[in-house]
């Protein structure tokens, strides 16, 4: 039993039905864009080495938004039939015209051509890659993510595990009264687990265009390794510490640098911390957001946001001086600039956010390759950074992250699923889980980066259409606020 | 108009495919959003979905499959895709699973609703939302923001074990937020933020235009305000702030998914021990907890929850000591417990799962007047501003919007930025004094599981003071 794989062209003629709904109920003055998004996810959970929860869905929905005099609405929903379309127009015609004026209404997107390779539907130009989305991953049945959570367990050698694999399939087109169409498909998949021994938690997960791109058993061999590894901790007491950050807890960075610093109604609204132009942070600090993959990596998202913007990366930093922030029509309307192709269903009310975030990698090390250590808590992308370290903290992951001050954007949270204690290029201990009160820019600024791993690695968001890619990052100072007693 | 028919043939394909236990539940749920931004609307959304989730249970196994059809056929065929889901996760298995039992039966439900929100004009909102953010941008707000949300939900429930049930909800709430640009920061203050299962009268009780001024005055008067002190002292928390400090350092510790491992890799596991249920010092005496889906009005209300168990009232926490969680059908069975009725899903399209209710505190002997007096030196905070735990529910920081130092008996300074943080059953044991002034704090976005889900959940609070807790950690 496999997922379904809608007809190509079916999302766009509903969408194209809609905008003539639109326009037969409410003339042609009316600007309308239509987003027509299938979503089929399935995941495999579980818990106590053992599946426990073990879901599937398909949903399309269809989302209208309409200006009309001076004015405007939205609405969605996920009812097809003529009825239901009639429905959603009726609605949302009713709505626009006893709304308030929209003052700021942007406009809609003028017709433009995607960014994407010619019959490779997510696939971008800048890539080069003969692959974008991938049928066998959308179309993966319960028994293959079954194989793969069966593998992870396995390789777990009798710990406890629990964890999740995730497919996701997404087809989708666009149409504005404005003549612009679009349309895309994109497929991924992620396995996130960890492994549990004596109160110590080890994590492995990773993010891939395609299912077959994953091996549980590698996972969940890594994940068990980091909790063994983990046993027995000791407490440290709080203050700055340096620390060698592992890509799970940079994807951590990335996200909240994303949600509150590179979001475009934040800026807008002088509450993010982003200055463009400015020195923000150090000289080897370059992030881009890639909704349409590179260097290899299999495309992420759509090539196109939901008001038909055209995607492409997005420098946001490059060499440490801040260049862009993500934006929709309005908040690019607001401050003057162009929309970046950010616009969400949440954009309005969030801001529009960069999603497929990546630090870039230090170019390859030039010292000695350092021998394997498969059973050792250090990831291979972090050991180069670790060996550099004198004394400070190793930490695998963030957890409940949450912003003090939105514009300093200083974040409160917990370490997760590994910390130990590195002196003089070793780990030396096992270090319980710790707070910090950190400011994030801060810690990546002007010579506070120390190193910057060359391996960087996929990693999914707990939701899915979320990734990032992530190096090592050695960092000079992180300032650790707490411990297990308080 | 009954979906009944439809929800019966997923649950009797899904039998005929395999299943020992099905279940199914068809909703259909209209919502509304509004937002306005310094005196104009910003984004008006009016959503609807519908669609059905199937449940099935082969052996010892659980699959789930959603569609947004509500045709007989596709019902049919939903629920025989959920029991083959079923029967992928046998390759991976757990223990055998029953079922408590849910008092199978007919019923029907439907939440307080004085005035449709549905049916207020769309102008009328606006309107409300335009002049609230016009009187916090006269009142010197940078950034003034107000909204309103509206969840309209029907549901049809039918299970093997023979429920069928209807249930009707209608649940609003709104708010406006006033910011102010200070040296290198922003300082925040929002009034509302108070969601039920009621109509309109809700949000026309909050009076947000009345109240908008104020907010924009604090959040100014906050930019040049003394930074919260460092330092252990007495915390006195308004009822808001410890509403969520219920949420997230009671709430989700007694979820039974939770101390049984099924969440462990995400939301985190609990630091209660299921062995010490009935003997384990939680909190001071003082400390009372429900967990109570029948408060009329309250965002965790229903009549059943979604695996069809009537809503009824449970001690979760008496006189200190721990003697109740929220469960499941299955957990509890797991757990040898004789009682279910906190499983909800979000929408047709989740898997239901242990999630908060109601959970708050019965009232205390004193009054926050009361409460001042007695302090003489401490630090008072409202509003939550930021909330950060660790996945076992013990070692929480919290930020508030504003404090106010308390000095023999009477409020003083403003404070700007003040947070707090400890250990949760130890910060429970220091609550000294509790207030009478309890009210059902709504909040809607509750996260939980994979994939995502938001719950609406309440917690009774009222203000009340603890000792000796450590203020003001900055970064």
């Amino acid at each position: 039993m496999s997922i379904d794989i809608a007809r190509t062209g079916a999302e766009l003629e509903l969408a194209a039905r809609v905008i003539e709904l639109v326009r037969a109920a409410a003339g042609p003055a009316a600007q309308a864009e239509v987003m027509v998004q299938h979503n089929a996810e399935a995941l495999t959970r579980f818990a106590n080495s053992a599946i426990h929860q073990n879901v599937a869905e398909a949903t399309t929905s269809v989302r209208l938004r309409l200006h009309l005099d001076g004015r405007t609405a939205g609405g969605s929903t996920t009812l097809t039939s003529a009825d239901g379309l009639r429905a959603l127009v009726e609605r949302t015609i009713a709505a626009v015209r006893v709304s308030p004026a929209d003052a700021a209404w942007p406009g809609l997107t003028a017709p433009a051509p995607l960014h994407h390779s010619a019959g490779y539907h997510g696939s971008g130009a800048h890539s080069g890659l003969d692959f974008g989305f991938d049928e066998a991953t959308a179309r993966a049945t319960p028994a293959e993510r079954a194989a793969l959570v069966g593998d992870f367990v396995r390789a777990a050698g009798g710990l406890e595990t629990a964890g999740f694999c995730r497919t996701v399939y997404c087809s989708a087109a666009f149409a504005n009264s404005a003549g612009q169409s679009a349309e895309g498909r994109t497929a991924e998949a992620a396995m996130d687990g960890i492994a549990r021994l004596s109160g110590s938690d080890g994590v492995a997960r990773r993010a891939a265009g395609r299912l077959g791109d994953l091996d549980g058993a590698v996972l969940g061999a890594r994940a068990a390794a980091k909790a063994r590894a983990g046993e027995r901790p000791v407490e440290l007491p709080p203050g700055r510490y340096e620390v060698v950050l592992e890509p799970e807890a940079v994807a951590d960075v990335l996200s909240n640098l994303s949600f509150f610093g590179f979001n475009g109604k934040t800026f807008a609204q002088r509450q993010s911390f982003a200055e463009l132009g400015a020195e923000q942070f150090d000289p080897s600090v370059t992030i881009v957001d890639d909704p349409l993959g590179s260097r290899g990596e299999p495309a992420a998202g759509l090539p196109f946001d939901v008001e038909g913007t055209p995607r492409e990366s997005l420098v946001l930093v490059r060499d440490g001086v801040t260049k862009a922030v993500a934006h929709d029509r309005r908040s690019a309307a607001e401050v003057g600039a162009e929309s970046t192709g950010h616009a969400s269903g949440s954009s309005r009310t969030w801001g529009p956010m960069a999603t497929h975030m990546r630090l870039e990698a230090a170019p390859a090390a030039t010292e000695p390759v350092l021998p394997a250590d498969p059973g050792g808590p250090t990831a291979e992308s972090a050991r180069p950074l670790v060996a550099r370290m004198e004394r400070g903290l190793l930490i695998t992951d963030f957890w409940y992250t949450r912003v003090l001050d939105q514009k300093s954007l200083v974040i409160t949270g917990l370490t997760r699923n590994g910390v130990w204690l590195v002196e003089d290029g070793e780990v030396t201990a096992a270090v319980s889980n710790m707070r910090f009160t950190q400011s994030y820019p801060q810690a990546l600024g002007i010579g506070a980066v120390r190193g910057i791993g060359s391996e960087t690695v996929l990693l999914p968001d707990s939701w899915s259409g979320v990734r990032y890619a992530a190096p090592a990052l050695h960092l000079a100072s992180w300032n650790l606020t707490g411990n297990a007693s308080g | 108009m009954s979906h009944f028919d439809e929800a019966y043939s997923a649950v009797q394909a899904a039998l005929d495919a395999g299943a020992r236990y099905a279940d199914a539940r068809i909703m259909l749920r209209r919502t509304e959003s509004m937002s306005a931004r310094n005196g104009d609307v910003e984004d008006l959304n009016s959503d609807e979905s519908a669609g059905l989730g199937v449940r099935a249970l082969v052996g010892s196994s659980w699959g789930f499959y959603a569609v947004p059809d509500l045709s007989d056929s596709a019902a049919r065929a939903a629920g025989r895709r959920a029991a083959q889901i079923a029967a992928a996760s046998a390759t991976v298995p757990g223990p055998p699973i029953d079922l408590v039992p849910a008092g199978a039966g007919a019923g029907s439900w439907t939440s307080e609703c004085r005035i449709d929100p549905l049916a207020v004009p769309l102008a009328d909102k606006g309107d409300l939302l335009v002049r609230a953010t016009q009187a916090a941008k006269d009142a010197g707000a940078d950034q003034a923001e107000a909204g309103y949300a509206i969840w309209d939900t029907r549901k049809w429930f039918v299970s093997s074990d023979g429920h069928r049930i209807d249930q009707h909800v209608r649940e609003c709430g709104a708010s406006v937020t006033a910011s102010a640009l200070g040296d290198g920061e922003v300082q925040r203050r929002g009034w509302g933020h108070q969601y039920g299962t009621r109509g309109w009268e809700l949000v026309e009780e909050l009076d947000l235009v009345g109240n908008a001024p104020r907010m924009a005055e604090e959040a100014r008067a906050l930019t040049t305000a003394p930074l919260c002190p460092s330092g252990e002292t007495n915390l006195i928390l308004a009822g808001d702030q410890l509403a969520l400090q219920i949420h997230e350092s009671v709430g989700h510790a007694i979820e039974l998914d939770r101390i049984l491992g099924w969440e462990a890799a995400f939301a985190g596991t609990s630091w209660l021990d299921l062995e010490k249920l009935g003997s384990l010092r939680y909190g001071s005496e003082l400390m009372n907890i429900t967990i109570d889906p029948t408060i009329p009005g309250a965002l965790g209300s229903f009549g059943y929850d979604d695996e069809g168990t009537p809503a009824g009232k449970r001690d979760a926490v008496r006189d200190g000591i721990w003697v109740g969680v929220l469960a499941g059908r299955d957990s509890a069975a797991v757990a040898g417990l004789d009682y279910a009725g906190s499983v909800r899903s979000d929408g047709w399209a989740r898997l239901p799962m242990v999630r908060m209710t109601n959970v708050g505190l019965e009232p205390g002997p004193h009054s926050l007047d009361e409460i001042i007096a007695a302090t003489d030196d401490g630090i008072y905070m409202e509003t939550n501003r930021s909330w950060s735990i660790d996945d076992r529910r013990l070692n929480f920081q919290f930020g508030c919007e504003i404090g106010y130092e308390i000095k023999n008996g009477k409020r003083g300074r403003m404070l700007r930025n003040p947070t707090y943080t400890g250990i949760g059953p130890r910060f429970w044991q220091s609550m000294d004094m509790l207030s009478a002034e309890t009210v059902p704090y709504g909040i809607p976005n509750c996260g939980k599981g994979q994939p995502g889900q938001v719950g609406h959940t309440a917690h009774s609070a009222a203000p009340a003071r603890f000792s000796n807790v450590r203020v003001g950690v900055h970064g």
